[in-house]
């Protein structure tokens, strides 16, 4: 299965209980070079604070956007990548160096249209 | 049978040289090896789990059906996996154009009656592949531990639904769920390299002490505890260098030798003090001293004791005493010691005091219980305090002791370990 490309989102998120460790976090310029050269960065960004979100929803035909979401949490998306992997292990591996690995938490999401499923 | 060849078992093989064989043996002690190499190679040619689990459970059916008429086959394991592959073909034949899977089984080169039919290592390999894929950190710890029973034991999933209190449709559910993650989420079959093993590693030895431990729980399936010992005897014959494996095993070893001696009559457990040391399986006791002796030597990390090391040797030193009151607690408390250090935890740090307790005086064990008990993570946990009533009694304060006692029988679940504290109080009050 070696061959079958995976893509997944990668969500960078912060987390209330970040690494105590002291060593200093990697650089984050170095893991976007690093894995943009090996092709399995495909695109990715930082997000503007939630403050500047806003909700599009349709109800009975009715636009409806509001500001928002101002959810109580304190774990929010800040960022994304996306990646191309041959599986999730070397997804996992291009996650663990990213600096909020260890700053808050990744997230990571495959894509939902595979080359084969799992017959249930 | 040694599970380094699961493919031509001895049983296997002199029932098939014999007279009035036992089909239904046969199948079953070739079934067992046979259904964990056959799902293993095939989960690796299709990717498919379910297809490979379906083929390997009609092979074993049609075995049942045609052995008794037709007699069993010279190589029982060969002969199981033609049949699970030749059916996996038709299966992808009639729902796929997937040419390569097809190329790829075809290609498994398989004979009725020749030697083992694919390599070796490939054998090995791909069981060793499905245990760290079923062992796979993404996966919840129960879907683990449910997965590596249904796929690399072939336990049905109606028995592990019975050891897991859920019903058979929600346990199957549950498997089903978890070999949809194994694919979409893009899970390699696969042994980790590099460092990525040993981060690994401890995952599946996890699991195998979870198995072990549901099968020698109070109300557990003592089959597990055999399928886990089982397993890490596999592991330890494939990966010899890795000195927590042989600790596990030697650890299982001891806990294990103890089986028949654990119940009274009436089915009770008893606790070691109280045991008939001559029902111990000795020979099981020697192999895993043995066993421990060697990972001591020879590990890269000799000196280093890991977890399962220190757990081990804890053991040992129970497994050896000729009596209870013969038993090294002085050795005991050091490895307690060392295990609080490199892994810390409330209940680890209460039977370090049991230890220091025995080893030292009731009134070292009882500070240590103090310094355990202070987090308050052990508040509601009756063997916390049992263990401080034991110490109080034996310190001499018998209406502190008696009260303690009554307060574990209250949090105390089990109602032969609660008759047994209430008896304990009965006893100190009197």
């Amino acid at each position: 299965m070696k061959e079958r490309e995976m893509k997944y989102m990668m969500f960078v998120c912060t987390d209330t209980e970040p690494d105590t460790d002291k060593a200093d976090l990697p650089d984050i310029d170095t893991w976007v070079a690093e894995n943009d050269a090996r092709g399995r960065r495909l695109d990715g960004h930082e997000l503007a604070a939630t403050t500047t979100a806003t909700t599009v929803r349709v109800r009975n035909g009715e636009l409806l956007v509001s500001d928002g979401p101002f959810t109580e949490t304190k774990e929010v998306i800040v960022g994304y990548d996306l990646l191309e992997c041959a599986d999730l292990d070397e997804a996992i591996e291009v996650a663990r160096t990213h600096p909020m690995a260890r700053a808050g938490r990744i997230e990571l999401r495959p894509f939902a249209d595979l080359p084969f499923r799992q017959r249930d | 049978m040694t599970d380094a060849n699961p493919v031509c078992g001895g049983a296997a093989q002199a029932a098939a040289d014999g007279e009035g064989v036992d089909v239904a043996q046969v199948v079953g002690v070739v079934g067992k090896d046979a259904f964990a190499r056959i799902v293993a190679t095939l989960i690796r040619v299709t990717g498919d789990w379910t297809l490979a689990e379906d083929c390997a459970q009609e092979a074993l059916t049609l075995a049942l059906e045609r052995w008794p008429a037709e007699g069993v086959p010279a190589n029982p394991g060969g002969w199981l996996m033609t049949v699970a592959r030749n059916r996996a073909i038709d299966v992808l034949r009639r729902v796929s154009t997937e040419r390569r899977k097809l190329q790829e089984l075809a290609s498994l080169t398989l004979t009725d009656t020749g030697p083992a039919p694919v390599r070796k290592e490939d054998v090995v390999d791909d069981r060793l592949r499905l245990i760290f894929t079923c062992c796979h950190p993404a996966l919840r710890l129960e879907a683990r531990v449910a997965l590596t029973l249904r796929t690399i034991c072939g336990i049905p999933t109606a028995d592990i639904a019975r050891a897991f209190l859920v019903s058979e449709s929600t346990m199957t559910r549950r498997l089903t769920r978890a070999k949809t993650k194994i694919a979409d989420a893009g899970i390699p079959y696969r042994v980790p390299t590099g460092p990525a093993l040993a981060e690994r590693l401890p995952g599946v030895l996890a699991v195998l002490y979870l198995l072990f431990t549901r099968g020698y729980d109070a109300g557990g399936e003592p089959a597990f505890a055999d399928e886990a010992i089982r397993l890490v005897r596999l592991l330890e014959q494939l990966m010899p260098d890795q000195p927590e494996i042989s600790a596990l095993l030697a650890l299982f070893l001891f806990q294990h030798s103890r089986r028949d001696a654990r119940r009274d009559a009436d089915g009770n457990l008893l606790t070691l003090d109280k045991q008939d040391r001559s029902r111990w399986d000795h020979a099981a006791i020697a192999e895993g001293l043995e066993i421990l002796a060697r990972a001591g030597k020879n590990g890269p990390h000799a000196r280093q004791d890991g977890p399962y090391a220190l757990q081990a040797r804890i053991a040992a030193c129970h497994a050896t005493a000729t009596s209870a009151d013969a038993t090294d607690w002085p050795a005991i408390a050091t490895w307690y010691d060392e295990l609080a250090r490199i892994q810390p935890s409330p209940v680890i740090e209460l039977n370090r005091a049991v230890a220091h307790g025995y080893a030292y005086g009731p009134k070292a064990g009882l500070a240590l219980v103090a310094a355990a008990r202070a987090g308050g993570a052990l508040d509601d946990y009756a063997p916390a305090l049992a263990a401080e009533g034991d110490l109080t009694a034996r310190a001499g304060d018998r209406d502190r002791a008696a009260a303690l006692f009554r307060q574990a029988a209250a949090l105390s679940h089990l109602e032969p370990e609660r008759h047994a504290l209430l008896d304990r109080a009965d006893q100190l009050s009197s």
